[in-house]
Parts: structure tokens; C-alpha cells; sequence
């Protein structure tokens, strides 16, 4: 086993919580680190790496004056889009309700029309 | 969880716009963070974490309280920020290229670089800084905020495995700029 095959393997085995070569699930990459002295180094710089990463968490970025009233102002435009969309919304509804209640209205009044004109054919025929 | 910031949550969650707002002013430094750190300038950082809290005003109902709702709040910036990114893209054309070059961050070469890089921190926060977005997103995600594999992959809108790979790739060149091997220091610095 070579040791650019293991790079991506000891990348991964850092995770682990410790520098040693026991991390390596793998059996057989596990005998070549025991046995490699510069696959051992890269392991215990991964490590390293990984700590100087987690060490990061406590650093916190101080924003420019203003974000807070800018996440507000985000928040009450949103509010205010959603309303404006929710108005228009409802009128929507409430024309498309009214022409259906015209459209109903329009055609029970032409059947009604039609029914009493029928009526008077059959009975001037009759 | 602090207890008054679960007090706030729970507040937040049956509709209690100032326990939110409170929310906001309480967790906001470390949005803002995140989001710089993910997408490496003020301004787009500030975008993102004003859409952060939309999306987390909007979903606060669906917050179970199954994980810290700071790593609920990371998720969501995490999201917004791969969604701004993608958009930054389109327009600006970014380098996405996992191959792109990084800029020279070791300090006995460059003298206004040593001043500046004086010590491990700056190092690392410029080399992470100088990784393509894309592999920059899932170790900070990983490495610094602990999110887990599958999360990050569901947030950025990739496989776990692709996740993982853009992982050690990431680990590997920070690794070999700033913790070089015998024979990886020439090619470190020949970048």
C-alpha cells in the first residue's frame, strides 16, 4: 500500500478524535500507518488542523451597526408584501365569486325565459 | 440550550413577535459569522442573514426543538447563503472550481502577509478564506459549526458522499498549506 492512496482516508480518520493510527477502521491501512512514520506525521497535522478549525467556533464576527434594524425592516417589508398579496388575493376570489354568482343568475333567467316562451307555443298550438 | 433562549423559542413559537425580535438581537453576531464566513464579504453576508430570519420567522412553528436552535438557525443560514451563492454565481460568474489556486498565505514569503498572518488564527481564517466556496462551505459547516454530514448535504442541495468528498479535499489543502509535510512545502509554496 502506497501512501498517496491513504491521503483521502486520513483526511477522514482526523474526525476521530485522536492522532492515533487505531482511528483507521481499515485493517490494512490501519498496519501501513502503524508502520509509516510520514503517514503517522500527516495523521497528527490533520489533527491539528481539526483543532485550530474547532477553535474557530469562538470567534465571533462584531457586524457593522444596524443589521438588527436591517433584519426588522426585512421582516416588517415581508409582512407587508404578504399582506398586500393576501388583499389581492381576496379580491381576486371575491370578483371571480361575483362573476360566477352574475353568470348563474344570467342563465337561470335565460332558462326561465326560454321554459315560459315554450310554455305559450305548446298551449297556442293546443 | 440557555434557558432563556428556549424561554424566547417557545415564546417565538406561539406567535410572539417581540420574543422573536429578542431572538434576533440575541443571536444575530453569530449569523452574521456564518454567513461571512461562508460567503466572504460584509454585504452579502448582511443579505443573508436578513433572509436567515425571514425563513426563520416563517418556519419558527415547525422548530421541534429536536436540535439547538442554533444549529436549526445555522441550517437556515447554511441554506440561504448556498442559494446565494448559486445566484452570485450566475451573475458574477464566481470561480467554483474545486482546482482554483489559492493565494500565498504562507508568511516567510510574503512580509506584509508575515505581519498579518502573525499567528495559527489568521492563517487559517485567510487560507479559508481564499478556498473555493463550495469546498469552504462544508468544512466550516463541519469542522467549525459540527453540523452533521447529512445535514450540510441537505443544505447546500448535495449527496452525502459528494459532501464528504468536497470535505477532505478541503482539509487537505488547508492541511498542506499550513501544516506541510517534508516535500509539500516547495509545492505549497510554489502555488
Amino acid at each position: 500500500m502506497q501512501c498517496e492512496e491513504l491521503t483521502e482516508l486520513l483526511a477522514a480518520s482526523a474526525e476521530a478524535g485522536s492522532a492515533a493510527p487505531s482511528v483507521i477502521v481499515d485493517a490494512r491501512a490501519r498496519a501501513h500507518v502503524e508502520g509509516c512514520l510520514r503517514c503517522q506525521a500527516e495523521l497528527a497535522q490533520y489533527r491539528k488542523l481539526l483543532r485550530a478549525l474547532h477553535n474557530l467556533r469562538t470567534e465571533v464576527l462584531t457586524p457593522a451597526p444596524g443589521l438588527v434594524a436591517d433584519v426588522f425592516a426585512h421582516l416588517e417589508e415581508a409582512g407587508e408584501r404578504h399582506a398586500v398579496r393576501s388583499l389581492v388575493r381576496g379580491r381576486r376570489v371575491a370578483y371571480a365569486g361575483g362573476l360566477a354568482v352574475a353568470a348563474t343568475a344570467a342563465g337561470a333567467g335565460a332558462a326561465y325565459v326560454l321554459v315560459a316562451r315554450r310554455g305559450r307555443k305548446l298551449r297556442a298550438a293546443s | 440550550m440557555p434557558d432563556e433562549l428556549a424561554e424566547l423559542v417557545a415564546a417565538a413559537r406561539s406567535g410572539d413577535r417581540a420574543a422573536f425580535e429578542e431572538l434576533v438581537r440575541a443571536t444575530s453576531a453569530e449569523t452574521y459569522t456564518l454567513a461571512y464566513r461562508l460567503l466572504g464579504n460584509e454585504e452579502d453576508a448582511r443579505d443573508v442573514v436578513q433572509e436567515t430570519y425571514l425563513r426563520a420567522y416563517k418556519g419558527i412553528e415547525r422548530f421541534r426543538g429536536d436540535s439547538q436552535f442554533s444549529t436549526w438557525l445555522y441550517r437556515i443560514t447554511a441554506n440561504c447563503a448556498a442559494t446565494y451563492l448559486g445566484r452570485r454565481a450566475r451573475h458574477r460568474h464566481d470561480e467554483l472550481s474545486d482546482e482554483a489556486p489559492l493565494a500565498d498565505v504562507s508568511p516567510d514569503r510574503d512580509p506584509q502577509g508575515l505581519a498579518m498572518a502573525s499567528n495559527l488564527r489568521d492563517r487559517l481564517n485567510e487560507a479559508l478564506e481564499q478556498l473555493p466556496p463550495r469546498l469552504k462551505a462544508v468544512i466550516v459547516l463541519r469542522d467549525v459549526y459540527d453540523l452533521p454530514h447529512e445535514a450540510i448535504a441537505a443544505e447546500l442541495g448535495i449527496t452525502e458522499s459528494a459532501a464528504k468528498v468536497r470535505l477532505h479535499r478541503a482539509r487537505r489543502r488547508l492541511r498542506e498549506q499550513l501544516f506541510p509535510l517534508p516535500g509539500e512545502e516547495e509545492e505549497a509554496r510554489a502555488v
